[in-house]
C-alpha cells in the first residue's frame, strides 16, 4: 500500500517538474489541443493542467506521452507470472517509511489497551500461564545458582522471555511438534516435564531421557512432542519444515512449531526453511525471539532489515510482529497462527520482540558489552511476568499470598529435585555405545569390550560411581 | 543391524556366505542352471565360471556394458535385463509401493525425473508430495529429510551430485548421525541419502568428489556403495528398510551398466561384501567403479598365471571384516584398489583395520592403490592418470606376489 502511494506522489512530482519545464519553453504559440490529452485524462488526471501550456514545435513528445499513457495499463509476461511495467526507474527503498508495528494487548502496567482485539483467556488458563511463568523464573534462578556453585557445568536462562515460552506453549496443542533452539524450556514445562526430569538432564544422570549424552539444557521428550535440542544454531528450522511436510502428508490436525533467535535468523537454514515452507505450503509456525542480542552481537550488527518480520513477505510467508513481553498478545498471535497454518496449510512467521535480560549463558558476562543500567531497566520495568501478574490481579484471579506461596513451593521442589538428581548414578558404560545405531555393530562391540577390560584393569583411574 | 533378507530361489553368489571356502561353495541354484560360481565380468554380463578361465576379449573401456550378449540372451534366461539406474528406480518404486511413508526429495527429482533418471515417472505415479522437488538448498532439504524422518516418514534424499552434499555436511554430521544418540534413542532417523559421486568423464574437480572419505568418520551413519544393477536394487531396498541413516554411494559412470536381475523380490544386507571372483593368490579389495578396473586387470592376471580373489566390499561403514578376514587368512596378501584420495580415504581406514586385526596373517604389507591427493583435472589424459588403471593393478599384484 505504502509503495503504491509513493508511486503516485512521484508521478505528481514528475509531472510538476515537467510542467515547469514546459512553461519555461513557451514561445507564444497557441495552447495544445486539449482533447488529445483529455482522452487520457482518467489515467493521468494531472495532465489536464498542461492544456494551459503552449505546444512544443515537435509533436513527437506529445505522441510519446500518449502512447506511454496507454501502455501504463499493460503487463509483461515473464516466467513466474505477469508484471506491470513502468518506464520510471524506481528503486525499492532499503527500509520502509515506517517500521512494521508491533501487536500488543496489555500496556506496560498490565492494562488492556482500548480498541485491542484479543481473545479472552479463561481464569484457569491465565492462572496456569502465570504459574508456569513464575515457575520458569524460579527454575532459572535456582539452576543458574547451581551452576555458579559448580554443581552443574552449564546453564542457559530464559530471563525476560518467559511470556514467549509459556504463552506460545499455551496456545498450542499437545500434538504440535516443537523444534526448539535452546531458550524454550518453558514450553516443556507447560507440557508437563517435571522438575526432576529437568534436573536429571542437567546432571546427566541415568534417569535422563537423553541418557547423559548431551550438555545441560538440551532437553528432549518424544512423549511431549519436543524434539531434543541440538547445539547447532537454526538447524532445527529445516527439521520443522520436514516435520510439517510429514504432518501435511498425513493430514493431521497439528502443526510444527520452531523457535529461534535474531541471531539464528542469519543462518542459511533460516532462509531455505522459510522458502521451502512457503513453496511446499507446509503447516509450520516460525517463532523468532528477537531479544536484541546474539551473545555480544546486537541486532544492528546482525541484520539491517526491519527486524525479522519483514523477511516473511520476501519468502511469501504471512508474518506478524508481536510484543514478546505481553503474554496475552503472544497467546493470541500464536493461536491465530496455528489456525491459519493448519486450516490454510501455510507457514506463518511470528517475530516476538523482547529483551534478553540474563546473560547469553553461564559462560557469558553480558555487562562486558552492554550497559548494566539497560539490563536493569528491562528487568524491573519491562518484566513480562510482573506485567501479566498485574492483569490477573486486577481481574481478581491472583493475590500476594498466592504469589509468595507459589514461589516458595517452586523453590523448595526445585532444590529437592536438584539434590536428588545430584545423588543419582550416572548412566552405565553400556550407554556410550548404545543408540549410535539401532543395534550395535561389531566394531562398537569390540570397542566396548576393550573399554570394559581397561576399566577393570585400572579401576583407580576411573570413577567408581559409574556402573559398568 | 538390518538382517539379511533374500528372496527364495536366488543364487547367493553376490553376497558372501559366512564360511567362505572356494572349494565348497554352497549355492542355491537358479532353476535350469548348473550350480557354479557366478562371475560378474567387467562387461557386466553374467557368465558361468566353471573353473577354467575363459579368455575374454580385452575391453578398453572397463565401465559401460557394450551390450554384447544381450541380443542372444533375452527370453531364455529367467529374470529381466535392465540398466543400473533402472534397477535403482525399481528398488525405489517397489519400496514406495510397499510402504506409503517412503518419499523422495531432491532437486529435479519430480517431473524432470531426476538428473540421472533414477526417479523417472515416480512423480506421476505417487504424486508431487511423495516425490518432492526442492529448491537449491542442500543443507536445508537434507535437514527437512531428517525432520520428516524423525516424524515418521522414510525419506530418500537425492543429492544431484554427491559433491553437493558437502553443503549438507552440518545436517548429516550434527543431526542425522547424532540425534538418535543424543536424544537417548527417542527419535529415530531412518533416512537414505544417495547420489552419484566419483570421477566421471571430464566433469571437473567440483563434480568428481569422493565423499565417502569425508563421511566415513561420522558416527551413527552407515555407508554402502553399489556397483552392479543387482546390488544397486538390493542395497537401495535394504537402505530404505533400515532404521539407521544410510548413505548410498552411486557412481556417475556406472548408471548405464546392464545386467539381468531376478524377477523375485530380494533385499541385500547392508553390512556384507560381495565375492566377485574367488582366488588363492591375493585378495583384492575394491568397491564401486574400481571393481571393473580390477576385473579388467584380473583377466590379464589370470593370463599371466595369477589367481586373484576379488571382493567388492560394498559396505564402507562398517567394513565386513568377516569376509575380508577369511579371505586374508587364505591368501595372505592384500591389495586395496580405490578411487578415493590417498590421504584419509576408505583405503586408508581399511588398511588400518586390516593391519590391526589380521596382521599375523599377512605375508606382505597391505598395498593400497588410490588416487593422488589432487583435485581431479579436467583434461582427459590428466583425469585418466588420477584414477587407478588396470595396468597399475596388474603391476601391483605382480610385485605383491613376488
Amino acid at each position: 500500500m505504502a509503495l503504491y502511494m509513493r508511486k503516485s506522489t512521484t508521478i505528481l512530482r514528475h509531472v510538476k517538474s515537467k510542467m515547469a519545464f514546459m512553461a519555461s519553453l513557451q514561445r507564444g504559440s497557441r495552447s495544445s489541443s486539449t482533447p488529445h490529452f483529455d482522452r487520457n485524462a482518467l489515467c493521468q488526471p494531472n495532465f489536464r493542467n498542461l492544456s494551459n501550456i503552449h505546444r512544443f514545435e515537435s509533436t513527437i513528445a506529445q505522441n510519446h506521452l500518449s502512447s506511454v499513457c496507454a501502455d501504463e495499463n499493460q503487463v509483461l509476461d515473464f516466467p513466474g507470472g505477469s508484471v506491470k511495467f513502468t518506464p520510471e526507474m524506481r528503486f525499492i527503498s532499503e527500509s520502509p517509511l515506517e517500521r512494521t508495528s508491533c501487536f500488543r494487548v496489555l500496556d506496560d502496567n498490565g492494562q488492556p489497551i482500548l480498541g485491542g482485539s484479543f481473545e479472552q483467556v479463561s481464569m484457569e488458563t491465565a492462572v496456569k500461564m502465570y504459574d508456569n511463568m513464575v515457575t520458569l523464573q524460579t527454575m532459572d534462578t535456582i539452576f543458574f545458582e547451581a551452576q555458579r556453585q559448580g554443581r552443574i557445568s552449564f546453564y542457559l536462562t530464559t530471563n525476560g522471555e518467559e511470556a514467549i515460552n509459556i504463552a506460545s506453549a499455551a496456545a498450542l496443542s499437545m500434538e504440535d511438534l516443537i523444534f526448539p533452539q535452546y531458550r524454550e524450556p518453558g514450553v516443556l514445562l507447560w507440557r508437563g516435564f517435571t522438575f526432576q526430569e529437568f534436573a536429571n538432564q542437567c546432571f546427566s544422570n541415568k534417569y535422563d531421557n537423553g541418557k547423559g549424552r548431551q550438555m545441560p539444557i538440551h532437553y528432549g521428550s518424544k512423549q511431549l512432542n519436543y524434539v531434543t535440542i541440538a547445539s547447532t544454531v537454526a538447524s532445527q528450522l529445516p527439521h520443522a519444515v520436514g516435520a510439517a511436510y510429514s504432518l501435511k502428508m498425513e493430514k493431521k490436525d497439528a502443526c510444527a512449531v520452531t523457535y529461534f533467535g535474531d541471531g539464528g535468523s542469519s543462518e542459511g537454514d533460516f532462509h531455505a526453511a522459510l522458502n521451502f515452507a512457503a513453496v511446499m505450503e507446509a503447516p509450520v509456525i516460525f517463532i523468532c525471539r528477537n531479544n536484541g542480542w546474539a551473545i555480544s552481537t546486537p541486532t544492528s550488527d546482525q541484520f539491517r532489515s526491519d527486524g525479522v518480520v519483514v523477511r516473511g513477505q520476501a519468502y511469501g510467508v504471512r508474518s506478524i510482529r508481536v510484543d514478546g513481553n505481553d503474554a496475552l498478545a503472544v497467546y493470541n498471535a500464536v493461536k491465530a497462527a496455528r489456525q491459519m497454518a493448519i486450516s490454510e496449510q501455510r507457514p506463518v512467521l511470528i517475530e516476538a520482540l523482547t529483551y534478553r535480560v540474563g546473560h547469553h549463558s553461564t559462560s557469558d558476562d553480558s555487562t562486558k558489552y552492554r550497559p548494566a543500567n539497560e539490563i536493569e531497566s528491562w528487568r524491573l520495568a519491562r518484566d513480562p511476568v510482573g506485567r501479566f501478574r498485574k492483569w490477573i490481579e486486577r481481574n481478581g484471579w491472583w493475590n500476594c499470598e498466592a504469589d509468595t506461596q507459589l514461589r516458595n513451593n517452586a523453590r523448595k521442589q526445585l532444590l529437592q529435585a536438584i539434590q536428588l538428581a545430584e545423588k543419582e548414578e550416572k548412566p552405565p558404560l553400556a550407554e556410550i555405545f548404545s543408540d549410535v545405531y539401532d543395534v550395535p555393530p561389531s566394531n562398537l562391540g569390540e570397542q566396548e569390550t576393550w573399554l570394559r577390560e581397561t576399566v577393570k584393569k585400572h579401576p583407580q583411574d576411573y570413577p567408581s560411581d559409574v556402573s559398568l | 543391524m538390518a538382517t539379511l533378507l533374500q528372496g527364495l530361489g536366488v543364487a547367493s553368489a553376490f553376497s558372501a556366505s559366512p564360511s567362505l571356502d572356494s572349494k565348497k561353495l554352497q549355492l542355491r541354484s537358479l532353476s535350469g542352471r548348473k550350480a557354479g560360481i557366478y562371475v560378474v565380468r567387467s562387461d557386466a554380463s553374467l557368465n558361468l565360471h566353471t573353473g577354467a578361465p575363459k579368455a575374454g576379449r580385452l575391453i578398453t573401456n572397463a565401465v559401460v556394458a557394450k551390450g554384447d550378449s544381450s541380443a542372444a540372451s533375452t527370453s531364455s534366461k529367467p529374470g529381466h535385463e535392465l540398466l543400473l539406474f533402472e534397477a535403482l528406480r525399481e528398488g525405489l518404486e517397489e519400496e514406495m509401493e510397499r510402504d506409503p511413508t517412503v518419499c523422495v526429495m531432491g532437486e529435479d527429482v519430480g517431473h524432470y525425473g531426476g538428473s540421472y533418471k533414477v526417479t523417472k515417472d515416480l512423480a506421476n505415479k505417487f504424486g508431487d508430495l511423495r516425490v518432492l522437488d526442492t529448491p537449491i538448498a542442500e543443507n536445508s532439504f537434507t535437514g527437512m529429510g531428517i525432520g520428516a524422518a524423525m516424524t515418521g516418514l522414510r525419506t530418500v534424499v537425492e543429492g544431484m551430485n554427491m559433491g553437493f552434499l558437502l553443503l549438507a555436511f552440518d545436517q548429516i554430521s550434527n543431526n542425522c548421525g547424532m540425534l538418535h544418540y543424543t536424544s537417548g534413542g527417542q527419535f529415530k532417523i531412518p533416512i537414505v541419502i544417495r547420489g552419484p559421486g566419483g570421477v566421471g568423464r571430464q566433469l571437473g574437480a567440483e563434480h568428481s568428489q569422493r565423499l565417502e572419505s569425508y563421511f566415513q568418520s561420522i558416527p551413527g551413519i552407515q555407508m554402502v556403495a553399489c556397483s552392479t544393477p543387482y546390488n544397486a536394487k538390493g542395497l537401495m531396498k535394504a537402505a530404505i528398510r533400515s532404521k539407521n541413516p544410510v548413505i548410498l554411494f552411486e557412481h556417475v559412470l556406472l548408471y548405464n551398466l546392464k545386467e539381468r536381475i531376478p524377477d523375485e523380490e530380494y533385499v541385500l544386507s547392508l553390512e556384507e561384501s560381495e565375492m566377485v571372483r574367488p582366488g588363492e593368490h591375493v585378495t583384492i579389495l575394491t568397491y564401486s567403479r574400481m571393481r571393473y578396473h580390477v576385473m579388467h586387470a584380473a583377466k590379464t592376471l589370470v593370463n599371466k598365471g595369477y589367481d586373484p580373489e576379488v571382493i567388492d566390499i560394498r559396505s564402507l561403514k562398517p567394513f565386513d571384516l568377516h569376509t575380508i578376514g577369511n579371505s586374508i587368512k587364505k591368501t595372505h596378501r592384500v591389495l586395496i584398489v580405490e578411487e578415493c584420495m590417498r590421504t584419509g580415504g576408505i583405503g586408508a581406514s581399511l588398511t588400518a583395520a586390516i593391519n590391526e586385526n589380521f596382521h599375523d596373517y599377512l605375508d606382505a604389507p597391505v598395498v593400497c592403490l588410490s588416487s593422488q591427493d589432487v583435485p581431479t583435472p579436467y583434461a582427459g589424459p590428466l583425469e585418466e592418470w588420477t584414477v587407478v588403471q588396470p595396468a597399475q593393478i596388474v603391476t601391483a599384484v605382480e610385485k605383491l606376489c613376488q
